[in-house]
């Protein structure tokens, strides 16, 4: 185990005292000059750092209305204070999301204001010196851009904008923080976040179809590179091997059979996650993003559609027609992009997908809404559908479902600990901390309602309580995706699950007994 | 004195407005090149007009936040808002109706001000995550709003001052046309503290005023798929030409 103490659980939820320091240090490992170089960054302090970095806050600060107003407009009425899990889980004050935007705010009126530049001390301003940086480096690295501050803020600054922001400044002096930037890189080069090549991805498909075959008695296809299919699956990498995440591509993959669509993921393209909005790059972020109108045109298919993955759903629902568009080339009969939830949900409501509840009966199903999905994007055609959808596919699947404590879930949704560029087995102290207030939520309804599993649709989520559940006490498998129980419970038509339900013809009048 | 006030408030009139508007035009030509509302969001303009006024009116995520500091909060600035009507009078010849009957309850809008801004400054210093975040400006700013207030109650409760007096003064500084101001040290101080306000303001994180209107968080409508966004600088760097189009 690493060297830090698990939070305990706490009887009675309260705000906790602040810590001064308590997770003071040096952030997390600092990228190597090669990675940074490839995604347009220096690699090393300049010797002119400190006019770098003024410069380029400068140049952001006109470029996001966001940052700029956001600089301006707190009135430190500490609204924020108790909001973050993070500070929750630390009791650090400068995890507290004003503290945390306040070590931005405090160079950007010593440099930028009129009162910091005169009046300093009067204001909090202060100089920009190496330290100041390294703190940024280390704090910006405590936050998972998950917005849930901003809900609460009464200006609605967004602390995600401060950190993405933050993040771009130091990378541009030789900062960058090396698990998302080798990630980015990894994209480029391979085409995925996991250093995925083609060869191995085919085979894992390949594999699955055999498998599927066996346990189904259905031809399901997992298609890579296809040319002419109806759709494009946009999924994160992970779910191409990791557990629950590939019992929730084998969902997806049911359901698109029974529906009759075809579907290919691309190999050029076979990561739905974009790490450049973590490290607040636009650049990256479109680079990355363009990767998915290519795929698009060289498959000729006709429809996007992602799987399970939350930041990956924020870039593509709320930045994929900016940064890649217009995507007047597909069928624009459907949302573009689609979230796969969006497909079943619909068919569900259109009775064309049969679900067997009872193969989850020995559940009970509780739903993590993930930051990026609750707070960043949409499923669904109302706003706050992406609340509903989830929990419909989930109890149009399981019989038995119960929600956390409110201020937990839909907006008020804790992070999972490792959103935003913290999965990172170099800030596992963090990760464990941070899940806490989550935890929590989960531990009240094992104990009250007996649930036993939570579900999410998220690759980060899914990954981070995979690695933290065992440190509070609950199994690692506890975690699963949505389409994991939709694969359970789907009974497609011709399968094998078909055959036992209904019986075939000769014992049609005889009870099966299994 | 009369004509160093009658400077002191043309000139914080000037800051107040010249600094405002400069403001509120950069915040309007900074871009924002990516959809970012926090969701859920309204699907349209309207929802989002509904969205931002009950933030300005309600203040509503502070409801949901904190209800002590929303208590407090609201309880100032709805109190002052008041208290400005009022003064209205002072600006305005003859003062219409509606003017005069608030004048009823309105004078006593000052005390709930005052309630409202001690609320906030004991919060500040007593609670220690609010503390720990607060500047010396923090303090002062509550402490300003403070003394203004009391001033003003003392004026209308305890040691009046002749306001047909202060009225003129008032409508004379509309026109140029400076008149004399009565030399009571409650009205002295009172004034000062004002003008002081107008000329901080611009410069200040009462900036919260335009900015809270100028939150993409919060002004955006939730369309991105149906509606292509795209700043200038973002189109720049999109170059367009350069995507790859289906043959």
């Amino acid at each position: 185990m690493a060297d830090f103490e698990t939070p305990k659980f706490r009887e009675y939820p309260a705000v906790p005292l602040i810590k001064q320091d308590e997770m003071a240090g040096g952030g997390p490992f600092v990228s190597r000059a090669e990675f940074d170089t490839d995604l347009g960054y220096p690699g090393e302090l300049p010797e002119d750092w400190k006019e770098k970095t003024l410069d380029k806050m400068g140049d952001l600060l006109g470029r996001y209305r966001s940052l700029q107003v956001f600089m301006d407009s707190c009135i430190k009425c500490g609204a924020c204070t108790d909001k973050c899990h993070y500070f929750i889980g630390t009791n650090d004050p400068k995890n507290m999301p004003v503290a945390r935007q306040d070590l931005m705010r405090k160079v950007y009126r010593r440099y930028f204001t009129f009162a910091g530049k005169y009046f300093p001390k009067l204001v909090g301003a202060v100089d920009l010196t190496e330290d100041v940086l390294d703190e940024w480096y280390n704090y910006y690295h405590q936050c998972s851009e998950c917005r849930r501050c901003s809900v609460f803020c009464p200006m609605g600054i967004d602390t995600a904008e401060v950190t993405m922001a933050a993040r771009e400044i130091l990378a541009h002096v030789g900062k960058a923080q090396k698990y998302s930037n080798q990630i980015i890189q990894k994209v480029y080069k391979i085409g995925n976040n996991l250093g995925l090549p083609g060869k191995a991805l085919k085979g894992i498909l390949e594999d699955l179809e055999e498998e599927m075959e066996d346990e189904c008695g259905v031809p399901v296809k997992f298609n890579m590179d296809e040319v002419g299919c109806e759709a494009l699956l946009m999924t994160p990498s992970a779910d191409f091997f990791a557990e629950p995440h590939i019992d929730g591509l084998i969902g997806y993959g049911k359901v698109l059979h029974e529906l009759g669509i075809t579907w290919t993921v691309s190999s050029k393209a076979s990561e739905a996650a974009n790490f450049g909005l973590f490290i607040g790059s636009y650049d990256n972020m479109q680079k990355i993003s363009m990767r998915i109108r290519e795929a698009a045109i060289e498959l000729k298919v006709k429809r996007i559609i992602f799987g399970e993955c939350g930041h990956a759903w924020r870039v593509a629902y709320s930045f994929l027609n900016t940064l890649a568009g217009p995507f007047d080339f597909l069928d624009q009969n459907y949302p573009i992009p689609q979230h796969i939830l969006e497909v079943t949900y619909g068919a569900l409501q259109e009775g064309k997908l049969r679900m067997n509840k009872e193969e989850n009966d020995h559940l009970t199903m509780t739903f993590h809404d993930s930051c990026n999905v609750a707070r960043a994007s949409r499923i669904g055609d109302y706003p706050g559908s992406q609340f509903d959808i989830p929990r419909a596919v989930i109890q149009a699947a399981c019989n038995n479902y119960v929600d956390m404590d409110s201020d937990t879930i839909k907006d008020a949704t804790f992070c999972c600990g490792g959103g935003g560029g913290i999965l990172t087995d170099d800030l596992m102290e963090l990760r464990v901390k941070g899940a806490l207030p989550r935890m929590e939520a989960l531990k009240q309804v094992t104990e009250e309602s007996g649930v036993t599993n939570i579900a999410a649709i998220c690759a980060i989520c899914k990954s981070q309580f995979t690695k933290t559940l065992p440190y509070y006490g609950f199994e690692m498998d506890a975690i699963m995706s949505v389409h994991q129980l939709v694969s359970e419970a789907i009974v497609m038509t011709g399968s094998e699950q078909e055959k036992d339900l209904d019986g075939t013809e000769e014992d049609d009048k005889t009870e099966s007994d299994d | 004195m009369s004509a160093f006030y009658a400077l002191l408030f043309t000139v914080a009139f000037l800051v107040l407005i010249i600094g405002l508007t400069k403001k509120i035009i950069q915040y309007s030509r900074v871009p924002a090149p990516l959809k970012i509302p926090v969701t859920p969001a309204p699907l349209t303009k309207g929802g989002v007009a509904i969205r931002l006024a009950k933030e300005a009116i309600l203040f509503a995520a502070l409801f949901r936040s904190n209800k002590w500091t929303w208590l407090f909060g609201w309880l100032f600035h709805m109190s002052l808002f008041v208290v400005l009507l009022n003064h209205l009078r002072f600006f305005i010849k003859d003062v219409p109706l509606p003017l005069v009957l608030l004048q009823n309850v309105g004078e006593y809008a000052a005390f709930t001000m005052f309630i409202g801004l001690a609320g906030l400054l004991v919060r500040r210093i007593f609670v220690a995550r609010v503390k720990y975040i607060s500047s010396p400006s923090d303090y002062l700013w509550l402490i300003l709003l403070m003394v203004i207030g009391l001033t003003g109650i003392v004026m209308r409760f305890i040691s009046h001052t002749d306001i047909i007096a202060v009225k003129e003064f008032s409508l004379g500084l509309l026109i140029f046309d400076w008149q004399a101001l009565p030399t009571d040290f409650p009205l002295m101080v009172h004034l000062f503290l004002v003008a002081i306000l107008m000329i901080l303001l611009p410069f200040s994180k009462l900036l919260h005023i335009p900015g809270l209107f100028f939150a993409p968080t919060r002004n955006q409508v939730d369309n991105p798929r149906e509606e292509r966004h795209i700043a200038p600088w973002a189109a720049e760097l999109d170059a367009e030409k350069n995507k790859v189009q289906p043959k």
